[in-house]
């Protein structure tokens, strides 16, 4: 039998693809399948790797890499290591269970582990309150003007609460 | 809308119209987004999934964009009809796997859809015709932001939306183009292409995204970095990279039609007269056959083919919309000579009418 692929050499490697659910099957020399392994290799996806990238994780947040990886979160009871398996994380509070590991991956994923992208509405008390931020701002550099630092510094803690709620 | 009018619809990507639709099929924009106190759908259980999936559908069953859209449920679509949707490119090849507990809503004129309970709870997604990033976003924006007074989506300050694959933390974007680089794959360019895009923190895909091949001469780019920069600075980066990808392919074709004429032109007529005489024959062979007519139909070699035939004809021979146009199931050997068929028809037809 001639290989599927250069029709001239004879055909040793036999193999199934399954494309659209289609079953095609091809029948290649030894030349052609090395190219097609080479072809397939380079089909893998970032998902594929980020299991590479989990592994240097604990080693590099200087703690030992037991201790790292048996991290649990406590919503979801999912550790370091079943997310270092499976490549996927639990729940929302998993960020903040492995903020550290995660930190450092998502640093080498993207470049970057802060957010400056679009922020959730969050409905009309958050646009209240941030009007109120601005005009009790205002009141603030007038009392700093004014060298009523005490009365600043009460206004200033009640600032950075409103600013937390937020 | 039921989910059998969708066949006789013309899907938004297929119209062939749009900014630089002679070499951009379509540009889709995604965000993935999930619900504050669930668990995300891999990690919940059964009862935790169905919880989710409720509060989804009742939230999003608030939203005036979607007031028109067809909700289904998976577990109601059949195992053939999941696939049409995949190939419609509504919902991904992991959505119609498992069925429990997942949905999807389509906007009527299919060019916006939502995954409900995937990988991520919400996976908003909107398609355009040609290459048009921008209004894309920000359609999916301004929907975004209305189902976010609906359902309450996880945000961290610090990492921006949470999603339960690390690489879409952040803003939950990834944008998509799809493209015909026909020129660039025959003078062998293609392979710089894959390179640098590699290096600029963006990805080159086959045809159906993440894992597949690429065949035809289609591939999909898309950014690969969703944290540490604004929406619309992701989304200027991946424009300008391809609008010079989109020159190159230009020029490539443009000196092939100037310098090697014939040579096009016997693979172009080759081609046709494949697709128009064939009794047999697979989905990958059409696509690349067509592959060969839609840069002929640019070129003004093949006069009577539009770009939206060519973009029918694609659709319509995959295996899952060519047995819901026959109305029956047909197996894989039989789909070959019923495709072929198809394809005969639709061509004496169209070039009967030109």
């Amino acid at each position: 039998m001639k290989c599927d692929i250069c029709g001239t050499r004879e055909a040793t490697v036999h193999l199934t693809e399954v494309i659209n659910g289609e079953v095609t099957k091809l029948h290649i020399c030894e030349e052609c399948a090395n190219e097609k392994s080479d072809e397939m290799q380079s089909h893998f996806g970032l998902h594929d790797l980020l299991s590479g990238l989990v592994d240097f994780g604990p080693g590099l947040s200087g703690e030992s890499p037991l201790t790292a990886i048996e991290v649990k979160c406590p919503f979801c009871g999912m550790t370091y290591y079943d997310f270092q398996q499976a490549g996927r994380l639990g729940c929302g509070k998993c960020y903040e269970a492995f903020e550290k590991n995660l930190g450092e991956l998502l640093r080498k994923i993207h470049g970057s582990d802060r957010h400056v992208g679009k922020i959730p509405f969050k409905g009309k008390e958050t646009a209240r309150a941030q009007k109120d931020l601005k005009r009790l701002r205002g009141e603030l550099n007038d009392l700093i003007l004014a060298e009523e630092f005490e009365k600043a510094a009460v206004l200033r803690d009640r600032i950075k609460d409103i600013e937390e709620q937020i | 809308m039921k989910l059998e009018d969708l066949i006789t619809k013309k899907s938004e990507w297929l119209k062939g119209t749009g900014p630089e639709s002679n070499i951009v099929i379509s540009t889709r924009v995604r965000v993935a987004r999930n619900i504050k106190g669930h668990l995300y759908f891999n990690r919940a259980d059964e009862k935790q999934r169905e919880k989710t999936f409720k509060a989804i559908v009742t939230g999003m069953g608030k939203s005036k964009f979607l007031k028109n859209a067809l909700f289904l449920k998976m577990k109601d679509v059949s195992d053939l009809d999941r696939l049409f949707l995949v190939e419609r490119h509504l919902m991904s090849r992991e959505h119609a796997l498992e069925v429990a507990h997942k949905g999807l809503a389509v906007e009527e004129n299919e060019m916006m859809s939502v995954m409900m309970n995937e990988e991520d709870h919400v996976r908003l997604q909107v398609v355009q015709s040609g290459f048009d990033i921008m209004n894309a976003w920000r359609i999916v924006d301004e929907v975004d932001t209305e189902l976010g007074k609906y359902l309450k989506f996880d945000f961290s300050k610090k990492f921006g939306y949470l999603t339960s694959c690390p690489t879409n933390t952040g803003t939950g974007l990834r944008a998509s183009v799809m493209l015909h680089l026909t020129a660039l794959v025959m003078t062998g360019q293609i392979e710089k292409v894959f390179e640098a895009i590699s290096k600029l923190g963006m990805t080159i895909r086959g045809f159906y995204g993440e894992g597949t091949e690429s065949f035809g001469d289609f591939f999909q780019i898309s950014n690969q970095v969703a944290l540490g920069h604004s929406e619309m600075d992701i989304l200027d980066n991946l424009e300008r990279v391809i609008r010079k990808i989109i020159d190159r392919e230009k020029k490539t074709r443009e000196e092939m039609l100037k310098n090697r004429k014939v040579y096009v032109q016997d693979r172009i007529d080759r081609s046709k007269s494949t697709l128009e005489s064939a009794k047999v024959i697979t989905s990958n062979e059409t696509v690349k056959l067509l592959s060969s007519i839609r840069l002929g139909s640019d070129l003004g070699l093949v006069k009577d083919i539009s770009m939206g035939d060519v973009n029918e004809i694609m659709l319509h021979t995959q295996p899952a919309h060519l047995q819901k146009i026959a109305g029956e199931r047909i197996g894989p050997h039989d789909r070959d000579v019923k495709r072929a068929d198809f394809i005969r028809e639709k061509l004496a037809k169209i070039t009967h009418k030109a």
